[in-house]
């Protein structure tokens, strides 16, 4: 045997070293094939790979945890968690859609079609819809936008219609627009180019979504203002909402508590992991994005 | 075929691989088949409700991570009621970790936690975020001697001492314990370590200092294991920075009996049963029929001559 770095024989998907560890287990540790990796703009990068069966169980809200290669000549130690874009079963692939902000990312960014990369998942609790539900308000800023991406899926399926309010700094930076929109949704985009992302502007579009009676639902995940704005309105409607949080991870499946965020839960305070109670959780309970 | 079995004293384990405390929970059956471990162990548990030091909780630096969870938990009754059932749905012996900041209370603990299925405790006095009478007792011999000896009395479950890197002197400390009744000690907790961010001039982590874990401290806490199993007769459990089976080969040639994995578990969720197949595997290639053979075995009758050994090649 060579002395190996690491420990870590992952199954990998396509190879011959197929064996599974843990059969049953609902995660596990893949190697993927880097398909293609390309700006979609000046600060988002769109990654395309192949998934074995279990990470195609992935569901909207769920999450990977990368080992991304370094971007530099030293390494890296820790994972870096990032939300399924989309979950292509057809084709046996997975897309993210990730920020280039640091080490991590920046490192992700320099991977290449054909190139293999090691993630752990499917993770943590993703969005839910309940029967009943007719119309629901998805509203997303930043990186937010691609946590909030396979929603449309989620609606998609179950036959429900969706107002999607898109916000960003400027119009090249709206995105997943198209996946709302394939999937039948009212896509609005609200921009700080053009002054429409101010908060009174948003306010009134979904307050006209409730008069209208087009909302038993709110989604949000990208910014504390917006969060704040949509937990207000859901209060006053009692319209129930759901919010995909983030916080610096270690492990990514409980373990660690290094993931913590404050919850308010019938006014006692209490901290939630986000990597397996969330990331997704009752935007009513959340104190902030 | 390898027999990968070893002890701890009375406390037998099929393999000598074990997580390290509050790295593991029973949550890892996500992605891992958790009783091809040698032993569990649970999360250091303190009495009352904890809710830990405010995040970050995290920060990365080369060859590792430094932590400042602060401990947090849902208290001993949670604990006894809740979390023990879950861990006794596996098959791995299970050992409990528990801490105090009060001598009396740590025996207290000790008592109330020997129940049916606890096959050994781990006495963690050595959290590195806490400070000498906030129960990092293992910063002194003395302090050390007292929590073992009340905690010797109060129960008749082999006592792991968990032993702190940031001693002064370990391997006096490691003396204290074995005196004071300790069965095996862990070598050792994380090193009290610093990150500050060069953007905002912030400290990275919420509580400004933390513990180090992972490859970096493997040297350092090797090095500990190799003094203090010189100076003690009991067993010794290493733990710190293993990611490979060739790291579990050394500190059980450097005199442990068994070892813990922290880290690794972050960067491979399925690292510890890697790590144990490897290790069969290289027992196998180097025809060790026993891996507890290895425990002690470093060749260390070194040359002492320095023209002798110079005059060698290498
Ligand atoms: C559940 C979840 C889903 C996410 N989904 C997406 C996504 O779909 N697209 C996307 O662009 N980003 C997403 N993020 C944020 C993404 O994880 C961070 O941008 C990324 O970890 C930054 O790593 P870095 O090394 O490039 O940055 P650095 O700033 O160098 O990171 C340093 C450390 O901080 C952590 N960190 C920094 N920012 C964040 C953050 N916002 N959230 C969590 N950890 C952070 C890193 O993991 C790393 O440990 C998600 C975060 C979480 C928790
Ligand atoms: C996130 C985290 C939490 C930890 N919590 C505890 C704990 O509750 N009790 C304890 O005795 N040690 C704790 N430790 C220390 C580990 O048990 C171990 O001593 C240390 O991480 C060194 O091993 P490693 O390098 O393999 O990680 C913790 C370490 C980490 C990284
Ligand atoms: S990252 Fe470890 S518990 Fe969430």
């Amino acid at each position: 045997m060579e002395s190996t770095v690491f420990a870590a024989r992952p199954h990998v998907v396509g190879t011959e070293n197929t064996v599974d560890q843990a059969p049953a287990a609902p995660v596990e540790e893949i190697l993927t094939t880097v398909l293609a990796n390309d700006s979609i703009n000046d600060e988002y990068k769109h990654l395309i790979v192949t998934a074995s069966p279990k990470a195609l169980t992935a569901k909207p809200g769920q999450f990977f945890h990368w080992l991304c290669p370094s971007p530099d000549e030293g390494d890296l130690w820790l994972r870096r968690p990032q939300s399924i874009y989309v979950v292509d079963k057809e084709r046996q692939r997975l897309e993210f859609l990730y920020k280039c902000v640091g080490r991590g990312t920046n490192g992700a960014a320099t991977l290449k079609p054909g190139d293999t990369f090691n993630m752990v998942g499917p993770l943590g609790v993703g969005f839910s819809m309940e029967p009943g539900w007719k119309n629901v308000v998805v509203l997303g800023r930043g990186v937010g936008l691609a946590t909030l991406a396979p929603i449309s899926q989620l609606i998609a399926e179950n036959g429900i219609g969706a107002t999607v309010i898109l916000s960003a700094r400027s119009p090249d930076l709206a995105m997943s627009g198209d996946l709302f929109e394939k999937a039948g949704a009212e896509v609005i985009t609200v921009t700080d180019t053009d002054g429409t992302s101010a908060v009174e502007n948003v306010e009134a579009i979904i307050e006209q979504r409730v008069a209208d009676n087009r909302a038993d639902a709110f989604f949000t995940c990208g910014s504390n203002r917006l969060f704040m704005l949509m937990k207000r309105l859901g209060k006053k409607h009692n319209v129930p909402g759901q919010v995909a949080m983030e916080q610096i991870m270690a492990c990514g499946l409980g373990p660690c508590y290094v993931c913590v965020r404050t919850f308010e839960i019938d006014g006692v305070k209490t901290l939630k992991r986000v990597c397996i109670e969330g990331p997704v959780f009752d935007m009513q309970e959340a104190m902030g994005w | 075929m390898v027999d990968l079995s070893v002890k701890i004293g009375s406390f037998e384990m099929t393999n000598p691989v074990m997580p390290a405390s509050g790295t593991f929970s029973p949550e890892m059956e996500q992605v891992m088949d958790i009783n091809r471990l040698g032993a569990t162990l649970t999360k250091t548990i303190s009495r009352e409700l904890r809710d830990g030091n405010p995040p970050p909780r995290v920060a990365e630096v080369e060859c590792g991570m430094i932590n400042c969870i602060g401990l947090p938990g849902k208290g001993i009754e949670y604990f006894l009621e809740n979390q023990i059932p879950d861990y006794l749905r596996f098959s791995p012996p299970l050992i409990v970790s528990i801490t105090s900041t009060i001598h009396e209370d740590f025996a207290a603990m000790a008592r109330e936690v020997t129940v049916p299925g606890v096959k050994a405790l781990e006495i963690n006095i050595s959290c590195p975020t806490r400070d000498p009478n906030g129960g990092n007792f293992a910063l002194h011999a003395d302090e050390t001697a007292e929590t073992v000896r009340l905690v010797r009395a109060a129960t008749d479950l082999p006592i792991f001492v968990k032993l702190s890197p940031n001693a002064g002197d370990i391997v006096s400390i490691a003396r204290a314990a074995e005196e004071a009744g300790a069965d095996a000690l862990t070598v050792a907790n994380t090193i009290l370590s610093m990150r500050i961010d060069t953007h905002s001039f912030r400290p990275s982590l919420g509580h400004k200092v933390g513990g180090m874990s992972g490859p970096a401290v493997k040297p350092i806490i090797l090095r500990m294991v190799y003094q203090i199993s010189k100076a003690v007769s009991i067993p010794i459990i290493g733990c710190g920075g293993i990611v490979k089976a060739e790291d579990v080969v050394e500190y059980m040639l450097a005199g442990a009996s068994a070892v813990q994995v922290g880290y690794a578990s972050f960067r491979n969720p399925t690292a510890m049963v890697s790590i144990i197949e490897d290790l069969e595997e290289w027992c196998d290639k180097r025809g060790i029929a026993r891996v507890a053979d290895l425990t002690g075995a470093v060749q260390d009758d070194m040359e002492t001559d320095t023209y002798i050994a110079a005059a060698a090649g290498i």
